[in-house]
């Protein structure tokens, strides 16, 4: 069980608790209940597929920003062999809320980068929350530049709240730093795959979300704004977020019907941070097949289809 | 032509209640008290002068037309897909009423205006962000125009224009206004490759997502004297540091003194500087 329990799924919390209670009691007493906790463990079952096979767009947020929900380096690990981080954007610092580096993928070298979100206080106050500073976006284009001259994919996974809004931010250009993101992602020789691995936050998703393959993990949610901010510029109430979330249409299956991503990667019941390592399978199945596909395309042939992909948006 | 794009424009001005007394026959108040240095501005010396105080150089927020105006030769601006009204991808609340009050207040039928005219006699592609309509935001159509722009530049090779004024990506558009920042960025990248000029004005307010793609991706980036130009609004980044910033965080000049622009260009040099940028970029040296 995780540490933090959702408030949608406490109902599960006290059935398992109930059933917990019945063993132990079955076990002091010697008594036989095994009929009594067999129909409260199929009921359990029941009641989990009916909450996290109706979940809604604000519940999946949730679980997109789950803190226990694995994040880029716990992804490193289960998905690839020889990860060596590689640091720095060469002008100004090392920022800890985006990484990156070389690993290999079923045996092909790789470039990989992500933003990382801590899993508790401590580990969050380190990564900024996993909101990058405009040199983790250039530590970012400086990885996937060297990508395209050794000829290696690129895996990017995406997991933020948004771009750091600081003064030093600002100064250092933040805007600027994501601009030249987009521009040169979009003209990278060399194959992208991009995964939404929780929160697609704004223009700082948008900034690792260039690529070949848009892809989203099942409880993830992509959007333009959150839907706190959202809720609060339209009815001035952060409260109403849940119906915020609603209308912005974030979820991985309405932007999949929206035409506007690639495909969705189912994660096991109750959310991938009950199960990080058959979620990183599912992962894994899916950069095997797109990579198999995108390395048979020629880089000119690649460009031009990254280019169109963006051209047919809105493009009437 | 031009003149009738002028006149839909009747919003551009906020009167305050009592320091500006309104002519009897017309709609249009005759004067205007400067926001910045509070003097009393008779409002047809204002427009003579492009709009800026006389006294303290305020610059005031120009509506796209007006924009066009003062930039392009007389007669010579063409609108290009003039006809691409704004789409509602998914159905938000309170959006088409949204719209339809912007497109009555401004005249316009989403926040770009775009198309081709000549200054100083040079043939330019042209796109001037309305700020008036939906706060500048970029969504699908402002996006699509972009793109049609940029790639009639490709194809014409002639060099680009963008003025900004835009609070950011349009919310109500989820993220197919998120990926317009995508798509603009990498038609800019496609006319970078092609070697064609492109020149990216920041006015006031430059923010957001506009910000963070096409607007800062210009071979030379212009803005105009005390523009608001940042990526996250002013108070988000308050809240944030939970402290008091610089007066002049988040202006032209912060971002002058940051090196994040080439150069501050008042506005009544904005013709003559970018003649000269056309000009400098007409042959190969
Ligand atoms: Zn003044």
């Amino acid at each position: 069980m995780p540490n933090v329990i959702l408030d949608f799924e406490k109902p599960l919390l006290e059935l398992e608790n109930r059933i917990a209670e019945l063993k132990q009691y079955a076990g002091d007493k010697g008594i036989d209940l095994a009929a009594e906790i067999n129909i409260l463990e199929n009921r359990l079952r029941e009641l989990k597929k009916e909450i996290y096979e109706n979940l809604t767009p604000w519940q999946r947020t949730q679980l997109a920003r789950h803190p226990e929900r694995p994040n880029a380096l716990d992804y490193f690990n289960l998905l690839f062999t020889d990860f060596l981080p590689l640091c720095g954007d060469r002008c100004y610092g090392d920022d800890p809320a985006l990484v990156g580096g070389i690993a290999r993928f079923e045996g092909v070298p790789v470039t990989v980068i992500g933003h990382v979100k801590g899993h508790n206080t401590k580990e969050n106050l380190a990564r900024n929350f996993g909101m990058p500073n405009p040199e983790g976006f250039r530590k970012a284009l400086r990885l996937v530049q060297q990508a395209e001259k050794f000829q290696r994919p690129v895996i990017s996974l995406v997991d933020t709240p948004g771009a750091y809004s600081g003064a030093g931010a600002e100064e250092r250009g933040q805007a600027w730093a994501i601009a030249n993101n987009l521009f040169a992602f979009s003209r990278l020789k060399t194959p992208i795959i991009v995964i939404i691995t929780g929160e697609g936050g704004s223009g700082g998703a948008l900034a690792l979300g260039v690529g070949d393959v848009l892809l989203m993990l099942e409880n993830s949610i992509f959007s333009v704004i959150s839907p706190e901010g959202c809720a609060t510029i339209l009815w001035k109430d952060s409260q109403r977020a849940p119906e915020a979330a609603s209308a912005l249409k974030l979820t991985a299956s309405e932007l999949l019907s929206l035409g506007l991503i690639d495909g969705v990667i189912p994660e096991p019941l109750g959310g991938a941070h009950r199960d990080p390592k058959g979620t990183a399978d599912n992962i894994r199945a899916e950069i095997r097949q797109r990579l198999q596909e995108l390395r048979q395309i020629d880089a000119e042939q690649l460009v031009a289809a990254r280019w169109s992909r963006l051209r047919r948006i809105c493009g009437f | 032509m031009l003149k009738d794009l002028f006149r839909k424009q009747k919003r551009y001005i906020t009167v305050q209640p009592g320091t500006a007394p309104e002519h009897e026959e017309e709609k249009e108040p005759l004067w205007i008290k400067c926001p910045d240095c509070g003097e009393i501005l008779y409002v047809r010396e204002l427009e003579k002068g492009l709009k800026v105080c006389s006294k303290c150089r305020y610059h005031f927020r120009l509506s796209a037309p007006e924009r066009i105006a003062a930039t392009v030769d007389d007669n010579t601006f063409q609108e290009l897909d003039g006809d691409l009204k704004a789409v509602d991808p998914l159905s938000f609340p309170a959006y088409r009423s949204k719209l339809s009050s912007a497109e009555q207040e401004t005249g316009m039928r989403d926040a770009i205006l775009t198309g081709q005219g000549a200054i100083e006699g040079r043939p330019v592609l042209i796109g001037v962000l309305e700020p008036n309509f939906i706060m500048g935001s970029m969504g699908c159509i402002v996006g699509e125009k972009i793109t049609r722009l940029v790639e009639r530049a490709i194809k014409s090779k002639l060099p680009v224009i963008l003025f900004s004024a835009s609070g950011g990506a349009r919310m109500q558009e989820g993220v197919f206004s998120l990926m317009q920042m995508a798509k603009t960025s990498a038609a800019i990248a496609r006319l970078h490759e092609a070697g064609i000029l492109y020149v990216s004005v920041l006015t006031d307010p430059t923010t957001g997502g506009v910000l963070a793609s096409f607007a800062t991706l210009g071979d030379i980036i212009l803005a105009e004297p005390g523009a608001l130009i940042g990526f996250a609004g002013r108070r988000v980044t308050e809240q944030t540091l939970k402290e008091k910033l610089p007066p002049d965080f988040q202006t032209a000049e912060f971002c002058f003194n940051h090196g994040l622009i080439d150069l501050i260009v008042p506005r009544n040099e904005m013709r003559q500087i970018l003649a000269q940028i056309l000009s400098l970029h007409s042959e190969r040296g």
